[in-house]
């Protein structure tokens, strides 16, 4: 058994607690005081990472890379966090994460960044990263990165993984709220990650202390990327409606809250 | 009078200032190990902490499952390991204030009694640390932390006892009922120890299994006090005693414990040598205590200033949100979109919750990181006095006193600009390591105290401010930002490691120190030369306030009361506590300064152009709190400086010498005149009579610059209340989460 080679390709997005207002600014579209809120990893390619790390640490010989595309000093920021939480080895790319960059531009710039991953053995790649983004949610990207890296097996909506050091099985999530289960040979793939099935892992700066080693100077080496929104002009941003009815409740059974939504939803 | 308008920059306060924001304030921006432990300490705090919060684990002082787990959760955050030197399996390498800081703000942000807990078991092992010998430091601190899988070993946890049942050990630490006897002594072996200890409020004990417990010696063949190491399995009553009924920080444990244990002599803190047939511990409790607390109560402040910053964002949505959701508020209508921000004096109190809140913090990580500096070269104390041929006793004390001038010389030319001192003195200077120790001992042995008496213990009364706002709400569970809780839990933070009395004694021999007063001194220039450069911080004021104090502590140290007894000394805490405090706030105001400059200056240029204009609004909004501080430092101090100024001096009598017989007056009238109508006012008629008040006025000679000074820091106050205007304005404008990242 070779182990994987996992790349995860992770950017950031601001805390999904903040207050979200899209402005048009002078260079189109962006999010009010978008460089003063707190980032953190998008969630779904968050998710992503900790399965990346948890199958590298059952499959011997396997190695982790995240790369992360976003203002170098707020990208430092985060791994203050993330480093602590896995293993990886960081690269790094430094340019504009508003969540209104086109994906076509970025799918480009990461299938560029981890073809320049020195000792990467393509043969056991396993491209991971989230089937959507908390930022505008487009939900290509990681198809683009993965037909520029000439992966065929591609998997959308990953909540499970299972291996024996080879052959892969993956539940996807489809339509109507089902989930397929697929098989694959072997890597090369490209995997997309729902929310996985693991949780959080908690922060160890231990841990932090020894990955900032290498993700100091993969910061310092990060590439700058300029995006622009290429030839998509967009005519207007704005938040969808909210339509928010709060009641505090306690000890109410699941299937009671269930019931009451769906009535709720149906009425409006 | 001519009026200064500043003008409105565009740029202001525009979200919550985030991480970015602090690593640069706060001073550790090049130190990701601290970052780490921020967000490690802050997952812990806004996650499981809150959560046992949320669902009423602190509604009993019992311990329960719910506490105890947290235990766990602080391990694996590397809490537990903190103050442990990476040779015993730490992570933080160097001194660990700035550390146990950052951890202590973010859990007192959520809960003090999670604070505390952590920090208990660092108490714990404080004395080990600070004065253990090798074996004890690779036993205690190896051994707390947290064992990994498959390896099999106990894990200590620790608990510190010091305080001791009533009528004994409380504040007065020096003489401890706790007592250490010979229990047996074989020749050639180890002495055996019999130690007695029954403690107070002690934390940690419902799991601690070892303790570190303060002693004194009753017996001759030991010699005077120290503190030793108990196990839970040593024999003996290793009994836990009684849980405190207390009403704050239920997160932690404490109880009552009795111990009654034999112990070898090897578990004496610091060890022992043996004299004419005599054990005698290398340091007694006193010094121990004295280098725990100086330290550990610099955390304990932190715990309250992360309570008032930690109270912004709860009140100012509750105040926006405060109509929504009735009939008749539509989005849009003023009511709807500010709810009681509408009103100025919710906004201008939480601008002064916020302000103490930055103020507190800022004096806080400050003297953390004085003492992260000072401290390789406070711990090599011995051998430099012993370099210096200092001998111990009072025959030390009169070697010191001949090396202050020079320390003064030192620390004034410091102050000059390195183009107009004489270069050669201050290098001579600069390489004594003795100056430099003293120079450095007289700031921490005034930092410290201040940091804890004023941050906690006013800390709490603008708490009380902070729940108000928020209303009904405020004192029940329900609050968001637990802020009731957080209210009555600092009243804790006052309280223990040393009460207010305790911090106030200690600055009223410390703040008198020539060298500390020499180093004040500089500070008002720096605060002028400041307020020249950068206008609208409120350096001004404070350095005028500065200047007030510095004129009456000068002034007190020689005045005696109406009595003749004189007014500065140990016994007239009327006097001293009050100054005390007023040199708390121009501290706390002065640290707060500094950091807005900071954040000016290393944000000049953040990265992208958005970044810098909204880190420099951010700059601007921080002034103006800094000003609005100033200002209310300037007016407490004005205060304390005025009241001890007049107030022991007798108001005179209107048959005293002020008092004027309207008869002689009128004869002085033809050869001074003009005299009738300024004394008019003090003349007794012939019955008797006089004009309706208390007495003749008071006459003002001596206070002629004092007046002055007062006179000018009224003016100096000029432009607070706009700066207040400003901030207070930004508060109904800021942008806050749709929701608190923590359960209520
Ligand atoms: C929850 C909790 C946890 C604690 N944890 C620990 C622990 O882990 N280990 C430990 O050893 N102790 C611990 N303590 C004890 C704490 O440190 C003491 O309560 C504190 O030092 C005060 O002592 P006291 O309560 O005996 O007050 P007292 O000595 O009775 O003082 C009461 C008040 O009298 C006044 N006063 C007393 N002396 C003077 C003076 N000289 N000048 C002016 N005014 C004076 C002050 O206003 C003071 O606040 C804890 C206490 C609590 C409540």
């Amino acid at each position: 058994m070779a182990g994987f080679h996992i790349v995860v390709c992770g950017g950031m997005v601001p805390d999904p607690l903040q207050s979200l207002e899209p402005v048009v600014g002078p260079d189109g579209p962006a999010l009010k005081n978008e460089a003063m809120l707190p980032m953190v990893l998008d969630p779904w390619a968050a998710h992503s990472l900790y399965e990346a790390a948890h199958l590298a640490a059952h499959a011997p010989g396997s190695k982790v890379w995240l790369v992360s595309l976003g203002p170098k000093a707020r990208l430092q920021q985060l791994m203050m966090s993330i480093a602590q939480k896995v293993s990886f080895e960081l690269v790094a790319l430094d340019g504009a994460a508003g969540g209104f960059s086109d994906a076509y531009e970025i799918a480009r710039a990461l299938a560029e960044a981890i073809e320049g991953i020195p000792d990467l053995d393509r043969t056991r790649l396993l491209l991971f990263g989230g089937c959507a983004s908390a930022a505008r949610d487009a939900g290509v990207t990681m198809s683009m990165v993965a037909e520029r890296l000439g992966l065929t097996e591609q998997f959308l909506g990953v909540d499970m993984l299972e291996t024996d050091g080879d052959r892969l099985r993956i539940k996807e999530r489809v339509e109507g709220g089902r989930y397929r289960i697929s098989e694959c040979d072997a890597p090369p793939a490209m995997l997309a990650w729902a929310t996985g099935t693991l949780p959080i892992p908690p922060n160890n700066p231990q841990l932090g202390m020894q990955n900032m080693r290498s993700i100091m100077p993969a910061l310092a080496r990060a590439k700058s990327i300029p995006l622009g929104s290429g030839d998509v002009a967009f005519g207007a941003v704005e938040r969808p409606v909210q339509r928010r009815e709060t009641r505090v409740v306690k000890d109410m059974p699941p299937e009671d809250i269930a019931r009451e939504i769906v009535a709720w939803m149906r009425e409006g | 009078m001519s009026t200064v308008e500043t003008e409105r920059t565009p740029a202001y306060l525009t979200t919550l200032p985030g991480d970015d924001v602090r690593q640069i304030m706060w001073r550790f921006a090049d130190r990701y190990d601290l970052q780490m432990l921020v967000q490690s300490s802050r997952t812990v705090a806004r996650g499981p902490v809150a959560r046992v919060v949320a669902e009423g684990g602190r509604n009993t002082h019992e311990w329960s499952a719910a506490k105890q787990s947290l235990l766990q959760a602080y391990d694996d955050a590397g809490l537990t390991t903190l103050s442990v030197e990476p040779e015993y399996g730490g992570f933080i390498t160097g001194p660990k204030n700035m550390a146990m800081a950052l951890a202590a703000f973010e859990l007192a942000w959520v809960d003090g009694g999670a604070a505390t807990s952590s920090l208990a078991t660092h108490l714990a092992l404080a004395p080990i640390h600070e004065k253990g010998t090798a074996e004890q430091c690779s036993k205690y601190m190896g051994g707390c932390v947290p064992p990994r899988p498959g390896e099999n070993r106990p894990h200590l946890r620790g608990a510190f006892a010091l305080t001791e049942p009533i009528p004994f050990a409380g504040v007065q630490t020096r003489s401890l009922a706790g007592k250490v006897r010979v229990e047996a002594w074989n020749e050639g072996e180890e002495p055996l120890l019999r130690v007695e200890k029954r403690g107070r409020f002690i934390t940690n004990m419902d799991f601690a299994n070892f303790v570190t417990a303060a002693v004194d010696s009753d017996d001759e063949r030991i010699k005077g006090s120290c503190m030793v190491i108990l196990e839970e399995g040593d024999p003996g009553t290793f009994d836990r005693g009684a849980a405190t009924r207390k009403l704050v920080h239920q997160l932690s444990s404490t109880r009552d414990p009795i111990f009654n244990m034999v112990v070898p002599a090897s578990r004496i803190i610091g060890g022992y040598t043996i004299q004419d047939g005599v054990i005698v511990p290398n340091v007694d409790h006193n010094e121990v205590i004295r280098a725990v607390f100086r330290r550990t109560r610099v955390t304990v402040g932190l715990m309250t200033a992360a309570k008032l910053v930690s109270a912004i964002e709860p009140v100012i949505r509750y105040h926006r949100n405060r109509f929504r959701g009735g009939p008749s508020e539509t989005p849009g209508s003023p009511r709807y979109e500010l709810g009681l921000q509408q009103k100025e004096d919710v906004l201008h109190r939480l601008i002064e919750v916020w302000a103490t809140g930055e103020a507190s913090a800022s004096l806080g990580f400050a003297t953390a990181r004085f003492f992260d500096d000072f401290d390789p070269l406070d711990h090599r104390r011995e051998e430099i006095f012993e370099t210096h041929e200092i001998p111990e006793g009072r025959a030390g004390l009169r070697a010191l006193n001949q090396v202050i001038p020079q320390a003064v010389e030192f620390v004034e030319l410091s102050g000059r600009p390195a183009a107009v001192r004489d270069g050669a003195r201050y290098e001579e200077l600069a390489g004594d390591e003795l100056i430099e120790f003293l120079v450095g001992d007289a700031l921490a042995n005034v930092l410290c105290p201040a940091c804890k008496l004023w941050n906690t213990g006013h800390g709490a009364t603008m708490m009380r401010e902070a729940v108000s706002l928020m209303g009904g709400y405020g004192i029940t569970e329900d609050c968001p930002g637990f802020l009731g809780q957080k209210w009555m839990d600092a009243q804790l933070e006052a309280t223990y490691e040393g009460p207010e009395a305790v911090q106030r004694r200690q600055l009223s021999l410390t703040m008198t120190n020539e060298i500390f007063l020499a180093q004040f001194g500089q500070w008002i220039l720096e605060l002028r030369r400041i307020a020249g450069r950068r206008p609208g911080t409120g350096a001004c004021t404070l350095a005028s306030a500065m200047e007030l104090w510095l004129w009456t502590i000068r002034r007190l140290q020689k005045a005696k009361d109406a009595d003749g007894k004189a007014l500065y000394g140990d016994k007239r805490q009327g006097v001293t506590f009050p100054l005390a405090d007023a040199l708390c706030w121009l501290l706390a105001s002065r640290f707060q300064i500094l950091d807005v400059l900071e954040l000016e200056e290393k944000t000049a240029g953040s990265e992208g152009e958005e970044a810098t204009e909204a880190m420099q609004g951010l700059v601007h909004f921080f002034s103006d709190l800094a000003h609005t501080q100033a200002a209310r430092a300037a007016g407490e101090v004005d205060r304390i400086c005025t009241d001890l100024l007049y107030g022991y001096n007798r108001h005179p009598h209107w048959d005293s010498e002020y008092a004027f017989p309207r008869g002689d007056l009128e004869s002085l009238e033809t050869v001074m005149p003009g005299i009738a109508a300024c004394s008019e006012r003090d003349a007794i008629d012939e019955d008797g009579s006089h004009a309706p008040k208390a007495g003749p006025c008071v006459r003002f000679a001596g206070m002629e610059t004092f007046q002055a000074l007062r006179a000018k820091l009224g003016g100096c106050g000029t432009g607070s209340g706009l700066a207040k205007d400003r901030a207070a304005h930004a508060l109904a404008n800021v942008m806050i989460p749709e929701a608190q990242d923590y359960p209520a």
